[in-house]
This record gives structure tokens, sequence and C-alpha cells, in this order.
């Protein structure tokens, strides 16, 4: 076993020890790095508008349609399989619940809304049953059993009214969707600001006092306090800026927007279920070594249709957000939005090869495939270019995730 | 070591086919507590499989499995467990990207009322199981893609162990080590049978083989070409038996000259 103990990190530079130390992962830092160039960048080149507040609003409630979506796609990837069919399931989601609630349920009656959300997430359940159970128990390949699903969703979400678009939502539900009224206000956001670096306090303090209690290694104090700073200056500055845009005509800021609650929401609920729980366990297990993971007696067909089921559910979840927004179930929501979601998993450090991928790192990955996309868009782009471009950023991760696993090797 | 007692585990006219070869056919096998029986022969002469299906991970064709004088089915790995066999494959089945503790207690994590994790808890049992296993052993929480060979076989060997095997398989279980890790391999190996665990062992190191164990069977083509008392065979013998199939001509037990 002896020379098992000669790697430690003597020629280490001191930077590189507090990385290790901080337990940040080497790539969540560079991505961080990449999303402030690019803020910096994009900002440059639209004349300052890029980081205006207005802006970073919007650019907050278009993330949280991707992002909620690819808090999911993580665990698919990190179970070494591949969803192309989230666009057309939001899609067809979306208008079953734009239909049932316009055209079937009377639409201002107050149980109209909740009941068409509970139907859309349960269509979500069904769905991810389906392509999970084909997936898992009949071994046919993800790629195969969403690709087909893509096709038949599409079509599905045509189906439902014969293409015809379905207007206005009810009002309460358009809430949901980020809209003029569509946020918290200025002082449930400072409120919830506080809770959260409080809760973060708390949790880090927590953990450090356990495992000082079991003898375990602890990162330095100075350390914890800085990371903690960074944090609460976050949120704190993300609460800021979301209180300082403006509703229309008036001097009352907006506060943070319904939307990004619901992300939030998903993401800690998300990162929870992958990190703390046997499930999240499973996911990892499967991705990392799908025969030891069966021989550790994991079920791993079962675990392989919950991920698919999970899936529909965010899937219904981000239906219900662009529905709400649009103020209309059209049967072209979410084309394509399957690359921006995959393409956000990947970037956030969701490796191909399974067993690696973090649910805050998707988040960031979105963060990041908005502002290019947003930016694109405040300079006059057109939607050829776009799509040009976001294709080729997808291409570069990816390119990028397979360098980082070799030079790993 | 062949008395009386019940065997802890006996393994009755095995059979496994994979397409038109037969991996393995009609194989019996006993083993008692306390005792390391030897599973020897050439690659793809079927000790795997024959392994694989004590295990759980290859289902049985044909035969059954007793394990203290009742009837055991097993078809999967869970309930393999569940009788108290664990096994430690030749490729460790470790998830790579997860640490010691993670792979350790992988499908048996211990959790709190609400089906959380309990992490620290379960850190604390691998840094106890570790120490004992090899006091260097101190980078419990890093992935188990960057430790050494020995370092993975040990997470390995200590997931076996930790929760109480009556029986335990090991699958070449010092192929991948250097000396001073094979070397507490062995020692290990000698007190869990001194603590009256059954060892099943896979090997193809003769020193191993004689070192430790106490009966060995040797395999052919699938086919069980002999069964003996340690003591009876020599090296040239099992070799004999591993490369051709039979013992040299005019053999008699050993221990009987």
């Amino acid at each position: 076993m002896t020379d098992t103990n000669l790697n430690t990190d003597k020629q280490d530079s001191a930077f590189t020890r507090i990385i290790r130390a901080s337990e940040i992962d080497t790539r969540m830092l560079g991505m961080i790095v990449v999303l402030v160039v690019i803020w910096v960048g994009l900002n440059i080149a639209t004349g300052g508008i890029f980081l205006s507040a207005r802006n970073l609003y919007n650019l907050a409630v278009q993330t949280s349609v991707v992002g909620i979506m690819a808090t999911g796609m993580v665990l698919v990837i990190v179970a070494r399989h591949i969803d192309l069919s989230v666009g057309s399931v939001m899609g067809v989601i979306g208008m079953v619940i734009a239909w049932l609630q316009v055209d079937i349920f009377p639409l201002n009656a107050g149980w109209n809304w909740p009941l068409t959300i509970v139907c859309g997430a349960t269509l979500g359940v069904l769905i991810g049953i389906f392509q999970g159970w084909f997936t898992a128990y009949r071994g046919i390949p993800a790629f195969v059993v969403t690709l087909g699903g893509m096709l038949a969703f599409r079509g599905g979400a045509f189906l439902v009214t014969d293409g015809r678009t379905v207007a206005p939502m009810n009002k309460t539900y358009q809430l949901l969707g980020g809209g003029i009224d569509g946020s918290i206000g200025t002082t449930w956001s400072l409120i919830l600001g506080i809770m959260a670096v409080l809760i973060v306090a708390f949790s880090m303090y927590r953990g450090h006092a356990s495992r000082v209690k079991h003898g375990f290694p602890t990162k330095p104090i100075w350390l914890q306090i800085v990371m903690f700073a960074v944090i609460a200056a976050v949120i704190f500055g993300f609460v800021y800026i979301m209180n300082s845009y403006n509703k229309p005509r008036s001097d009352i800021g907006r506060g943070i927007p319904v939307p990004v609650l619901i992300l939030i929401a998903v993401v800690i609920v998300m990162t929870l279920l992958s990190r703390i729980t046997k499930f999240g366990r499973y996911v990892y297990a499967i991705g990392a070594n799908p025969e030891a993971a069966e021989l550790s007696g994991i079920d791993v067909k079962k675990v392989t249709t919950y991920i698919f089921v999970i899936m529909g559910v965010l899937c219904a979840i981000a239906a219900v957000i662009t529905t709400a927004r649009l103020n209309a179930g059209t049967n072209s929501m979410g084309v394509s939005s399957e690359l921006l979601v995959i393409a956000a998993a990947i970037i956030g450090g969701t490796s191909l090869a399974g067993g690696e991928g973090s649910i805050p790192g998707a988040i960031l990955g979105a963060i990041i495939m908005q502002s290019i996309e947003n930016a694109m868009v405040l300079l006059g782009a057109g939607s050829g270019e776009r799509m040009v471009v976001m294709g080729l950023v997808l291409i570069i991760a990816v390119w990028f995730d397979t360098a980082y696993q070799n030079s790993k090797k | 070591m062949t008395d009386k007692k019940t065997p802890l585990i006996e393994m009755k006219n095995i059979s496994k086919r994979f397409g038109g070869v037969h991996a393995v056919e009609n194989v019996s096998i006993n083993l008692y507590p306390g005792e390391v029986v030897g599973i020897l022969g050439h690659n793809g002469a079927g000790k795997s499989t024959l392994m694989k299906m004590l295990s759980g991970a290859i289902e049985i064709d044909e035969g059954e499995i007793i394990v203290n004088g009742e009837k055991a089915n097993i078809r999967n790995p869970r309930e393999s467990r569940a009788y108290g066999i664990e096994t430690i494959y030749q490729t460790l089945a470790l998830a790579d990207t997860l640490d010691a503790s993670a792979n350790l207690f992988l499908g048996r994590e211990i959790t709190n009322a609400f089906g959380v994790l309990n992490e620290a808890q379960m850190e604390l049992e691998t840094r106890k199981v570790m120490k004992t296993l090899n006091p260097n052993f101190t980078n419990i929480t890093d992935p188990v893609n960057s430790m050494s060979g020995g370092q993975r076989q040990v997470v390995a060997i200590g997931r076996a162990i930790y929760f109480n095997a009556k029986t335990l398989v090991m699958d070449e279980p010092t192929a991948a080590l250097g000396p001073a890790e094979t070397t507490m391999v062995k020692d290990l190996t000698l007190r869990l049978k001194a603590e009256g665990i059954g060892i099943f062992l896979i090997s193809h190191d003769m020193g191993d083989v004689f070192e430790l164990c106490d009966r060995v069977m040797v395999m052919k083509n699938g086919k069980d070409v002999g069964k003996f008392n340690i003591e009876d065979v020599t090296r040239d013998d099992i070799l004999s038996l591993i490369i051709g199939g039979q013992l040299p001509e005019g053999w008699q037990p050993r221990s009987k000259k």
C-alpha cells in the first residue's frame, strides 16, 4: 500500500490546494468564470443593455423553462440515457392543459387551473412510464425510444386541437408565467432572500459541526466564510436586480418572478433528490457502472423508469410556465428545446459517459445558453443565425466534455 | 473438514448453457464453515460462471443450491446477499465515480426514518472497516476511480466483509495486486476462515492455492475433473488436471504415501 501514498499534493500550488479544500468542482468554477466572461462580453457588445435590470429579469424568466427540464435531463444523462422528446412532451402537455382550461372547463372557475395542472402532471407521469418502460424493461435504447417520442408527441400536440392555438388562459394561471403581475413584489423578495441566506448559513454550520463531531477532516474556517460571503452576495445581488426592475409606468419594483421561484423550488427538490436519497445515489451508481449497480442489488430497471417519470413531470411544469407566459397553447411550444435542455446539462458538466453531473451545474449551463440566445436577439440576429450559433455551442460543449474526460485519464 | 456437519453451501448438479455452449455441466461442490475451497481451471473453464450462479449474477439452468441444509432460491444478487453470500468480483464491480463509502454501502445504504442517506454514519463505518484492512487508507471521500488498484480492491473486500458474510466468494482477489497487498489479502482470508466463514477462492496463483485452500476442485470445459484435499495433490498434479483434464499416470493420494 506504500506506493499509493506517494501522490500527495506536495507539488501542487496553493491555489490548487484551496480549490481542493473547498470541494468545489474545478469544472464548476471554470463554468462560473466562463459565464462572467460571456456576460461582460455580451454587455459590451449590446452597449450595456444586456446587464440591465430589465433584461436580467427577462433572462431569468426565459431560463426557468429550460432550467427546469435540464434538472431532469441531468439524471437521464447521468444514468447513461438521453431524452430527445422533452420539447415535444412539453408541447403536448401544454396543449392538453390549454385545451382543457379554455375549451373544456369553465375558464373562470377557481378549480379550473389547479385541476388542469394536475391533469398535465398526470400526463407527464404516463408519458414517463411509457418511455421508461420501453427503455428499461424492453431494452430499447433511450435514443430510439425518445426519438420516436419526439415525433409522436409533437404529432399529439397537433392532434389535440388540430393545430389551432388556444387562448386566452385563466387570469390567475397567467401569473405563473411571470408576466406584468407575475412576480412576488419587493418586500417578499427581500424576505425570501434573507431566509435563503440564513438557511445557507445554518446548513453550512450544521455540516461543519457534524464533521467536527465525527472527527472527519474539515475545510478551513476562513474558506467557509469566503464561500458563505460569495453565496450571500449572489443571493442579495439577485434580489436587488429583480427588485429594481419596475412595473410599466410606475416605480413599483417587480421582485422575483414566479417562474424563477418555481425553478428555485425544482432545483432544491432535484438537488436533494440526487444528493441525499437512495434513489439519487442509485442513479449515479447506474451511470458509473451499470453492471456493478446490478450486482449490488439495485433494481436498475425500476430506477431507470422512475428517471423518465421525473423527466415527464418536469416537462409538465415547464409546460405550465410556457402556456401561462404565452397566455396560450400553441402546437409549436418547445420545438427544438430538447437541444437547449441537453446542451444546458452538458455545458453544466454532466458527462455523456455517465455517472457524473450536477443539478446546479445544469442551471449554470441553462443560464449560459439563454444568455447567448438572449444577447443575439438584442443584437438583432434572426432565428436562423441563432440556431447556427446554438448548434455550434452544443458541439463545442461536448468537445470540451470529451477533452476533459480524456485529460483525467 | 468433511465430517458430518451441515455444509454451509451445497451446489448440486449445476448446469448452465450459453446458446449451444455448456459453460457449466453437472457440477457439484460443497463448502463447510471455516473452509477455503479453491476453484481452479483455465480461462473459460466455467469457474466464474459457477460462482456467479451462487452470487445471483447469472441464473441457474439446472441443479440446486442448498444453504445450511435448506433449498435456496437465488435468482438475483439481492437474494444471494440475503443468504449471507458475499462476492468479490474479478472486475471488483465498483461504481467508479462514487467514493469508498458510497461503494461500500451500495444497495444497502444507511438511511434515517425518511429514507434520507445518513452519510456521516456511513463514512464513519467505512473509516472503521478500512482501518482494519489497511491503516494507510484515508482518502475515503475520493471517487474510487482516482484510487490505486490495491485501494480499489480493499474497497471491494470491505464491502464483502462489512455485512457479516457467512460465505465469501473471491474471484481472483490478488490478480491486480502488488506483493504487500497480496499478503494483506492472504492474511485477511486466513482471519476470516478462522472466524468460521466459508470461502470459495478462484485463483490462478498456485502459491495462493497451496497456502490458503483446504480443498480444491479443478474444472475443465465446464466439467468437474477432480476434487481433492490439498494435501493429496502437488502442483504438478493440479497443472496436469488443468491442462489435460486428468491426473498423471499412476497417481495416488500423496498423503497416503
